[in-house]
């Protein structure tokens, strides 16, 4: 039986302008599986992501309370080393934001800072993670170039790759193919589905078809209340909530 | 490639279909064979195995379901899609007529065949090459032989023509046979029936193929328009 990565207890969080962005929000997120996290805006997606890498942190919170255990250990404390924690769960946003450096300048930054110096171990992490990211027979020719050179997709896949150079052990990935052309989208998602047996990844669909396509497991979010998680099969063929099931049908959204 | 994962579900589910449509043509033979043979046991075992056809059945029928819900198929996939969940069907209602063939045997009970069997095992046999032609060409996606298996049918019809002639004559001539004789003209009924849905299976491969639904009607010989 696949264990849990991520268990998520009781997490309520509330901004400054009082809006209740996660209500009392308890699920297990299962290790090497895809996990997506779909529903209207606002419904509180975006906000647990951010909660898993501690991003919120830079966001104007009043509260917070509950707990996120990563492997067992509680990943809200002080104590946490957050720089470390977003080495181990690395984040992919729905804009591709390359650095202004050369393809191998944006993978190597993160390890360079991390301090590997070796350049064999350099060039084994540009590679590698090129690879996974199904990027690097497009531009393993080109890794010197400027990074800003690269399409819309192929830019979203050197994030995902820059993500991967450092090694994490959980992917987030906030509407990552909201941008992209349908090919492209393709790539990222079949992508995904190779890189699920190394991690755990945590996915906000830009549209409940991706979700529909993606969902090895799928949680239902409205107006900050986890209305119902299942196998994404369960939930997008007969969910057991009507309102799962009256947003899968499109009659709300 | 793109979308390995959902062909890689695709393919699973032919093979399914292969494997329901061997477990129906099993089942047609050796219901035929216990009718042959008059082995009750035997009528037994291939009336209790067709529970684990519509077991089989359903369960392609869940898979589609979830690949419609999950992988919004389009074009060719989605005639393939529909076109299995329409296989499955008349797959299961061929095993339904080999579970007929083993009810008649076993309420015939004591009584003898009215005659040692030879046409309806020759049924038996030329409607279980032509499903198994059928499906292969289906999970093939192969139109042009889908295209050439119907007119076996021709065959099967003329053997249940036959069939009905003499099952007739012994009636008229010893009233008393009557129940005898329907028991064997129901078992080359269904046999004829089963030829009847390998025909919709080839025009579900060219479906696939073309996006045409055509019937392949090969008609009746002793039906002839204007007659």
């Amino acid at each position: 039986m696949t264990e849990n990565k991520i268990v998520i207890e009781h997490l309520s969080l509330q901004y400054t302008d009082l809006t209740e962005s996660l209500r009392d929000i308890s699920m297990g997120i299962r290790a090497n599986a895809i996990t997506v996290l779909f529903g209207p805006a606002g419904g509180g997606k975006s906000t647990l992501l951010r909660c898993l890498n501690r991003l919120n942190d830079l966001t104007d919170m009043k509260t917070l309370s509950g707990r996120i255990l990563l492997d067992g250990e509680n990943i809200l404390t002080p104590q946490t080393n957050v720089i470390t924690l977003r080495r181990r769960v690395g984040m992919v946003f729905a804009r591709p934001v390359v650095l202004p450096l050369t393809l191998r300048g944006n993978l190597t930054y993160g390890l360079e800072l991390a301090g590997e110096k070796r350049k064999s171990r350099l060039d084994e992490a540009v590679e590698r993670s090129l690879r996974q990211a199904a990027l690097w027979d497009e531009v393993k020719d080109r890794l010197d170039e400027p990074a800003i050179a690269l399409s819309g997709g192929q830019q979203q896949r050197l994030c995902l790759a820059r993500v991967l150079a450092n090694q994490p052990e959980v992917i987030l990935l906030d509407e990552p193919t909201s941008g992209l052309d349908p090919i492209s989208t393709g790539k990222v998602e079949a992508s995904l589905q190779e890189l699920k047996k190394d991690y755990t990844i945590m996915l906000v669909p830009h549209s409940i078809q991706q979700a529909a396509r993606t969902a090895d497991y799928a949680a239902f979010f409205l107006q900050g209340e986890l209305v119902e998680y299942a196998e994404g099969k369960e939930i997008f063929t007969h969910p057991k909530n009507k309102r799962t099931e009256d947003y899968v049908e499109g009659r709300f959204g | 490639m793109l979308r390995k994962t959902f062909e890689n579900d695709i393919q699973q589910l032919k093979d399914e279909l292969l494997l329901l449509g061997s477990m129906v043509e099993q089942q047609t033979l050796d219901a035929v064979e216990a009718l042959k043979k008059r082995d009750l046991d035997a009528a037994r075992r291939v009336y209790a195995s067709d529970a684990k056809i519509n077991e089989k059945r359903f369960a392609i029928e869940n898979q589609v379901m979830i690949l419609i819900a999950t992988q919004q198929p389009m074009a060719h996939d989605l005639r393939l899609l529909a076109s299995i969940l329409e296989v499955s069907a008349e797959l299961e209602r061929m095993g339904d007529y080999a579970k007929g063939m083993a009810t008649v045997n076993i309420r015939m009970g004591d009584e003898p065949l009215l005659k040692p069997l030879i046409d309806i095992p020759r049924m038996a046999q030329i409607a279980s090459s032509m499903l198994h032609r059928a499906l292969t060409a289906f999970v093939n996606e192969d139109a042009e032989t889908a295209k050439a298996i119907p007119e076996e049918d021709d065959e099967v019809d003329g053997l249940y023509n036959q069939v009905y002639r003499e099952l007739m004559t012994f009636v008229m001539s010893d009233p008393r046979t009557i129940d005898r004789a329907n028991y064997l003209l129901w078992a080359a009924h269904n046999l004829e029936r089963m030829a009847d849905r390998v025909t919709n299976i080839c025009e579900r491969t060219v479906y696939i193929a073309t996006g045409e639904m055509a019937e392949m009607d090969v008609s009746d010989d002793e039906i002839k328009t204007g007659v």
